[in-house]
């Protein structure tokens, strides 16, 4: 059997000593010096699992011509994180960020080292505020022990000494030692007592705008995503799950394959086949020709039509109290302006551009995993269990996400590749590539839902009271039914109830009812957000008109929250809100709290006298209070937009017969560039520290995405009278909509 | 025998006529840099350049390329210099994710060719999908490559 390329990388690493950390696959070429003044991120898979000679620590490894490698615990789907945790590491570090690699973290190295890691779980807009401390840490120990190992070499004490560049300098004498030649002392050095971090407001690189490391490979085709392992001797399945989730397969008849041209095998497994071939496209059209039969039981008998009828029956309760402040009931019984509406939402798919895949490779004793994951360490562990392997026999080798979107944490893939390789007892790498529509249609939901929210304005205009009631799938809930046995899953209650960007409603209720299908759902960048932000942000603009008050200052007056405000002064100046637009335009606001950041949008319209919309500009702000790099940042806002509006103007996945029926960029349509707005997207920061005195770090990968449906429906009210209380908004009729 | 010149280089594969051009590549060249997106010509992220025109090589059958030039994302670069377009997409740092930049940037090459300075209505014509919504730095980068192709 060959040896892989993983295997060859470590041999050679051994072999030839080279200072690059172990486990560049094959390949891999020392940057040319044109190319070595320029940050960046390794182009290929982390292969590795051992140590390295430069390492100061898990996380540094200083190479004898000066450059530095640093680690990443985090995937890299576009949200910025392999350029922003490693500009954290290098602001402890005291090196030159010019001359630094970085490359993803070792799963395996992890398992066996006890999370040194840490949980490598890349979800929920948490890769910056969930790491930046130890990451910090590591940095910051690892300048101590260099620092440390200068001063022992001089017989100075380590106070006389600063770092900075990667170099060491005794501040009296000026002599000094690049870290390159302090390594191997620095490795020995035991720390009484780790060394304290940086508040944000000492820090010199982070926080300031740099290019993302991983622009040029991502430019050049170089950058290896998961789809994109190449082992020697390597298959390629297709698969196909049951067409309705929880069905089970009964027959394959597979005799229109026999024969066929590199086939190998054809896989069954309890809720889906699969065929592998020597070529994916091979393996793709021979899984077509196969006559499958499912029992898809009961399931089979539902439809989105009764699903919709069903979620806005369960608004009748009974409800289970997530919120309660002051009485809203009774407020809203006794007030003589009363507001109500019911909305509703569609399930969505996550639709990553890069199809869910992965690829194994299944020794007795050894898997090899090449994936882009989300939650690497728990898929490898999943994987180890379902192989019957230890998990530190389990290597994970991390690959770019083409997209994830909270699609790729779970795994569904790499189950199915180890499951096939299992059952057809392949050795061999094999890849596992769900079609465009196998990935779409065995996805995992964002859920389904339906609101009824009421509000009691008092004579002056003010929000007396808001009463919530939701009616909503249950994330938590999806395959495991005894979750959220309290009745409350945090993630649909997330921007109806604790998490809204106002504190001056006195009397507020949200009430919550779980309600699943056989249909699976999951996380959905921006989560809760995705729907509830649309609910409560149009609402609150219908607020806002019966009171008639400015749609900005009527939010103003909900709040007294710094990071509210501050959005929504920049908002006001950066989209010109007071101006007047012409006739035939409109425009919308919105104000969320979204994964731990306050995000707003003002969007734009524009009516065409056949009275078709278009979206123009959308001006976008955002209050993360501190943020590592700008210029990524205010990527992830505009990129939030985009995402928001494909599934505010056309997301929606039906379901007919028990089976979801998109199942390709031509039944579920996407923004493009002839549809996509212009985006000005701007910081406005507040900084600060929460109740344990440490710095507030926002969420920034899925805030954008929560205000914009609303900003856009709340821009056609403005523009055209007629409210949009249901999505996609490419099912609507405005001229059938009534004038508010 | 499918005879296919790809950046430059001569292949001669054992593969079905039939076969869509994205698989050749991926599969039996090894250029992994052109990606699967949809397979139905939806998305564009298996753009290549057939003749100097944008194909989307998921439905392209090898047989409809043998004979005519064809460039991937790979071949961009002359000399290890990178492609102007490729230059102002990193000036702009317009990849988030990156799976669709390769599709993208062909696309954007194909159009500066044909329209040296494309007006914001000529760049709309590129419906290439990016799920990660780059679309307002890909129209800063196209303009900032604007003559120099």
């Amino acid at each position: 059997m060959a040896k892989t390329n993983s295997d060859l990388s470590r041999r050679q690493v051994i072999v030839t000593g080279t200072t690059l950390a172990g486990g560049m696959a094959l390949g891999f070429v020392v940057p040319s010096d044109a190319k070595a003044a320029m940050p960046e991120l390794s182009a290929r898979y982390w292969s590795d699992d051992g140590g390295n000679p430069g390492e100061v620590n898990a996380w540094v490894v200083i190479h004898a011509d000066g450059t530095v490698t640093l680690r990443c615990p985090m995937a890299e789907m576009g949200q910025g994180t392999g350029s922003g945790l490693p500009m954290l590491l290098a602001e402890e570090l005291e090196c030159d960020w010019k001359q630094i690699k970085v490359e993803f973290a070792s799963v395996n190295r992890n398992i066996r080292e006890k999370g040194v890691y840490g949980d490598m779980l890349t979800v929920g807009s948490r890769g910056i505020r969930s790491a930046y401390e130890y990451v910090q840490q590591a940095g910051a120990s690892a300048r101590e022990r260099l620092m440390m190992a200068a001063a022992a070499k001089w017989g100075v004490p380590r106070q006389e000494c600063d770092a900075a560049s990667a170099v060491v300098r005794h501040k009296s004498s000026g002599r000094h030692l690049p870290y390159a030649e302090l390594v191997a002392d620095a490795a020995k050095v035991t720390l009484s007592q780790e060394p304290a971090i940086k508040p944000p407001e000492q820090f010199k690189l982070a926080g300031t705008r740099q290019p993302r490391l991983d622009s040029a490979i991502k430019s050049d085709g170089s950058a290896k995503f998961g789809i994109d392992t190449r082992e020697s001797g390597q298959l390629y399945a297709s698969i196909m799950s049951c067409p309705v989730p929880g069905g089970k397969l009964v027959s394959v008849d597979d005799s229109a394959v026999t024969g066929r041209r590199g086939i190998k095998h054809v896989v069954k497994l309890a809720d889906a086949v699969a065929v592998v071939a020597d070529n994916y496209w091979r393996a793709n059209q021979a899984l077509k020709a196969l006559k499958i039969t499912w029992d898809t039981g009961a399931a089979a008998k539902t439809d989105s039509v009764q699903f919709a009828k069903d979620y806005r029956a369960a608004l009748d309760g009974p409800m289970v109290t997530a919120r309660s402040d002051g009485d809203a009931k009774k407020v809203i019984a006794q007030s003589a302006h009363v507001i109500e509406a019911v909305y509703e939402t569609p399930l969505l798919a996550h639709a990553t551009m890069e199809p869910c895949n992965a690829t194994v490779q299944l020794k007795p004793d050894r898997l090899d995993i090449w994936m882009g994951s989300q939650s690497a360490l728990a898929n490898a562990r999943m994987a180890a269990e379902l192989a019957g392997l230890k998990p530190e026999q389990v290597y994970f080798h991390q690959a770019y996400l083409g997209g994830g979107f909270g699609r790729r944490s779970n795994g569904d893939e790499l189950r199915h590749a180890v499951l096939v390789a299992k059952a057809a007892n392949i050795d061999q790498p094999l890849q596992l590539l769900w079609s465009r529509e196998q990935d779409m249609r065995a996805d995992r939901f964002r859920p389904q839902s339906a609101i009824r929210m009421k509000g009691a304005l008092s004579a002056d205009g003010m929000l007396e009271a808001v009463h919530i009631e939701s009616a909503c799938g249950s994330i938590q809930r999806s395959g495991n039914p005894s979750a959220a046995a309290n009745g409350i899953d945090g993630t649909a209650i997330d921007g109806i109830g604790p998490s809204v960007p106002y504190n001056r409603v006195p009397n507020w209720y949200t009430g919550l009812l779980l309600k699943n299908t056989h249909i699976p759902v999951s996380y959905w960048r921006s989560v809760g957000g995705s729907q509830n932000g649309f609910y409560m942000e149009s609402f609150i603009d219908e607020l806002a008109h019966a009171a008639g008050k400015d749609p900005l200052e009527f939010r103003r007056g909900l709040t007294d929250r710094a990071d509210s405000l501050s959005v929504l002064a920049k908002l006001e100046q950066i989209s010109n809100w007071h101006a007047k637009l012409p006739q035939g335009q409109g425009r919308g606001i919105s104000l969320v709290d979204n994964h731990g950041a306050i995000g707003g949008h003002v969007a734009e319209v524009s009516v065409d006298p056949q009275g078709a919309i278009r979206v123009t500009r959308v001006f976008a702000a955002t209050d993360a209070y501190h943020v590592v790099n700008p210029n990524l940042v205010e990527a992830q806002m505009e990129g939030g937009v985009i995402f928001g509006l494909t599934a505010m103007l056309y997301g929606e996945i039906t379901v007919k017969d028990g089976a979801p029926q998109e199942s390709n960029f031509d039944s579920y349509r996407m923004v493009r560039l002839a549809d996509a707005p212009d985006v000005k997207a701007e910081l406005a920061l507040t900084g600060g520290v929460n109740e344990a005195g440490k710095p507030k770090w926002g969420g920034v990968g899925e805030n954008s995405v929560a205000p914009i449906a609303a900003a856009v429906a709340n821009a056609i009210f403005n523009a055209t009278g007629k409210r949009i209380r249901s999505l996609p908004f490419k099912n609507i009729k405005l001229t059938q909509l009534t004038s508010l | 025998m499918a005879k296919l010149q790809v950046n430059g280089k001569a292949y001669s594969l054992d593969i079905e006529p039939d076969m869509p051009l994205l698989w050749a590549l991926r599969n039996e060249i090894g250029l992994t840099g052109t990606k699967y997106g949809c397979g139905i010509a939806q998305c564009g992220a298996c753009t290549v350049l057939v003749d100097g025109k944008p194909a989307r090589s998921c439905t392209l059958p090898v047989s409809a390329a043998e004979g005519k030039p064809i460039t991937t994302i790979e071949g961009l670069a002359v000399n290890g210099r990178p492609h102007p377009v490729q230059e102002a997409w990193v000036a702009e740092d317009v990849p988030q994710c990156g799976y669709c930049q390769s599709g993208q940037i062909l696309s954007a090459v194909a159009l500066l060719k044909q329209k040296p300075h494309p007006s914001d209505e000529d760049i709309n014509t590129i419906s290439n999908i990016c799920r990660c919504g780059t679309y307002v730095r890909i129209r800063r980068a196209i303009h900032r490559a604007a003559g120099k192709v």
